[in-house]
């Protein structure tokens, strides 16, 4: 019996700082088990447990892609007692991963779909990982139409900012960057806030569009109505929660929704499911 | 059957023990099993591990605590590593050692041992096995003891199981004053009762019409029942959004006293802490009932208030859990969390309340 507690060894093989306030850091991680890399086999959307012996564990989405090999990455906002010391830790540290846990986007179902992703804040890991997964040679061409609504608060807190202009010249997707304000006279994409930039760009509903939306609670608040301006029905608005964890395989008893488990049963659901539940995330 | 530790082949056989053998009995088979069962201290009646010079009280009434820590202690070290870099694996961590030789939980209340069927729908899924529980799970012997005179607060006969309910029984006991009628439900009983020397053959016959007999009669010993009928029918929306939750939380204080004393609560928390060169990871009981429980790091909480902590553990127990397993309530009618419970909330109202709410349009 596999003991779904034990984390995988890794090493910190990089450590950068992702946003200009420093708030944010990304973390490279190497296995040091031959095969483990394989049996943390993942999809772009699942999450696993940081583990700290002696500190304490998080669940972090993954913000590396399927398609990349050789190393997992993950973004972590300074905010607790793990984090802050994972923050202060340095490259060759040894610690651990556990996973990968909990569902992913429905990839299958997104097949020669066209895919609004909406992303606000630091809440765009794992939807870097989607958009990577989904612009790989292999795989781009079982989706149409790709874009992308990215919003921070300023130039410097957007995550990823040299693969996000990198992207913005390619004309295979559709970036739309956005920023809530800026001094900066040479910005050339968006100001405004997510949910105004996603009704004035994101493409209109058909059957085959489908979004992705992960953000902070008041982003997709607000969202929600831009989407059904646009013709989104629930199954079409597809989400990404988040709730305090522990043990991340459904068993600990603490994240549930109704009867559905983020942890577990999520955190991806359809906009239609969570309308099932209590809306307790 | 799912929630049985019977085994196919093995056919049921009923022995006596005459009381002045029990004790040599069950010292005898502490060669193989550590035994648990019910002792009373200055805390009440509790289920613990006893020790060698121990002896079960199996005239208690009922105890305080139920045996879910047998199997889930109320703190497990789960995993251990080294933090000193001098060592190759510094930082690994690795599964806790625990005992997991066999055991026998002597005197158990068959609602107790039903309660552990339905926990182990927790711990025992087809993704992940918890190793902690199933490993004590599986080295563990169920000796039920019969309940001849349920007390003022057993409700156990509506929700599925009772005062002689053999579910996850490996051997059930009939206390007939000076001895017990033992029923071997299962192989595993039939080896604990092997390893005592109980082995004065009973027929079966007129074993199990005393049986039936003592059944009836505690049976209607039980004078509270909750109707669980039409909780099905209902959806998950509508009773979380019925106007009852407001008054029937007004007096919890959110002490968590009815999930520690509860014997289908299973919720926990897993923490870390380092000595020296040492690093564990322990888990132990959590309750709903703390703010806690579900607080995000952000501050953000989605039961920030104490009604919301409340109806989240009575839809747990009421509805959740029957729509996720369709194996009946989350509740095993033991009665401990009213008896418990310092202002008095009585999850039977709860129950019959949800049961017979009708959604106003």
């Amino acid at each position: 019996m596999e003991n779904p507690y034990i984390p995988y060894p890794v090493r910190i093989d990089d450590i950068e700082i992702a946003t200009e306030d420093k708030s944010l850091k990304t973390f490279k991680f190497v296995f040091l088990n031959e095969g483990d890399e394989e049996k943390f086999s993942y999809q772009a959307g699942q999450f696993a447990e940081l583990s700290i012996p002696g500190v304490g564990e998080i669940p972090i989405g993954i913000a590396s892609s399927p398609v990349e090999k050789g190393f997992v990455k993950f973004t972590v906002f300074r905010t607790g007692v793990v984090t802050s010391y994972l923050h202060n830790m340095k490259v060759g540290d040894i610690m651990g991963i556990r996973g990968p846990l909990g569902n992913w986007y429905p990839w299958d179902k997104l097949e020669n779909k066209n895919v609004v992703i909406i992303g606000g804040g630091f809440a765009f890991t794992t939807l870097r990982s989607s958009i990577v997964y989904m612009l790989d040679p292999g795989n781009r061409s079982k989706f149409k139409n790709i874009d992308v609504v990215y919003g921070a608060r300023s130039p410097g807190m957007l995550l990823y900012r040299e693969e996000l202009f990198e992207w913005e010249k390619r004309n295979d997707i559709n970036m739309h960057i956005t920023v809530d304000g800026t001094d900066d006279p040479n910005w050339k994409y968006h100001k405004g806030f997510v949910p105004q930039i996603v009704e004035q760009n994101a493409p209109k509903a058909d059957k085959d569009t489908y979004a992705i939306i992960c953000g902070p609670p008041i982003m997709i608040k607000f969202t929600q109505p831009s989407l059904t301006l646009l013709g989104y029905k629930e199954h079409q608005i597809i989400m990404s929660l988040e709730n305090r964890m522990k043990c991340g395989i459904g068993m600990c008893g603490r994240c549930n929704i109704g009867k559905e488990l983020v942890c577990k049963d999520g955190p991806v659901f359809t906009l239609e499911q969570i309308n099932q539940t209590p809306k307790e995330y | 059957m799912i929630l049985s530790n019977k085994q196919k082949g093995y056919t049921m056989k009923f022995i006596t023990i005459d009381k002045n053998n029990w004790t040599k009995g069950i010292d005898k088979s502490r060669k193989t099993y550590q035994l648990f069962g019910p002792v009373k201290d200055e805390n009440g009646c509790l289920i613990k591990k006893l020790d060698q010079d121990v002896h079960p009280d199996m005239g208690y009434y009922e105890s305080v605590m139920s045996a879910k820590s047998v199997l889930f202690p109320q703190t497990e070290k789960i995993l251990f590593a080294s933090l000193d870099e001098s060592l190759e694996d510094h930082h690994i961590m690795k599964r806790a050692e625990n005992d997991y030789s066999p055991r026998a939980v002597l005197g158990i209340r068959p609602y107790d041992a039903k309660a552990i069927a339905l926990v182990k729908l927790n711990f025992d899924t087809k993704e992940f096995q918890d190793p902690y529980w199933c490993d004590a799970y599986d080295v563990t012997v169920f000796v039920g003891l019969g309940i001849n005179k349920p007390g003022p607060f057993d409700f156990s006969t509506s929700v599925g199981t009772g005062p002689f309910c053999e579910e996850n029984l490996d051997i059930l006991l009939a206390d007939l004053d000076d001895k017990y009628l033992a029923k071997i439900l299962t192989p595993k009983g039939d080896a604990f009762a092997i390893a005592c020397g109980f082995d004065t053959m009973a027929d079966e016959k007129e074993s199990q019409v005393l049986f039936d007999i003592l059944r009836k009669e505690a049976e209607k010993n039980i004078a509270s029942n909750v109707e669980i009928n039409k909780l099905k029918d209902k959806t998950i929306l509508e009773l979380h959004e019925a106007p009852f939750w407001d008054d029937m939380a007004f007096s919890c204080i959110n002490c968590g006293t009815c999930t520690y004393v509860c014997p289908t609560c299973w919720c926990f928390d897993i923490q870390d802490e380092a000595r020296q060169k040492q690093a564990f990871r322990f888990r132990n009981w959590d309750t709903c009932m703390s703010p806690l429980f579900t607080r995000h790091a952000t501050g953000h909480n989605p039961r920030s208030t104490k009604v919301q902590r409340v109806r989240q553990r009575f839809m747990h127990k009421l509805k959740y859990f029957l729509d996720k397993y369709d194996q009946g309530i989350m509740c095993v009618g033991c009665g401990r969390c009213v008896k418990s419970c310092p202002v008095n909330i009585d999850i039977r109202e709860v129950c019959n309340m949800m049961n017979a709410y009708e959604k106003q349009d």
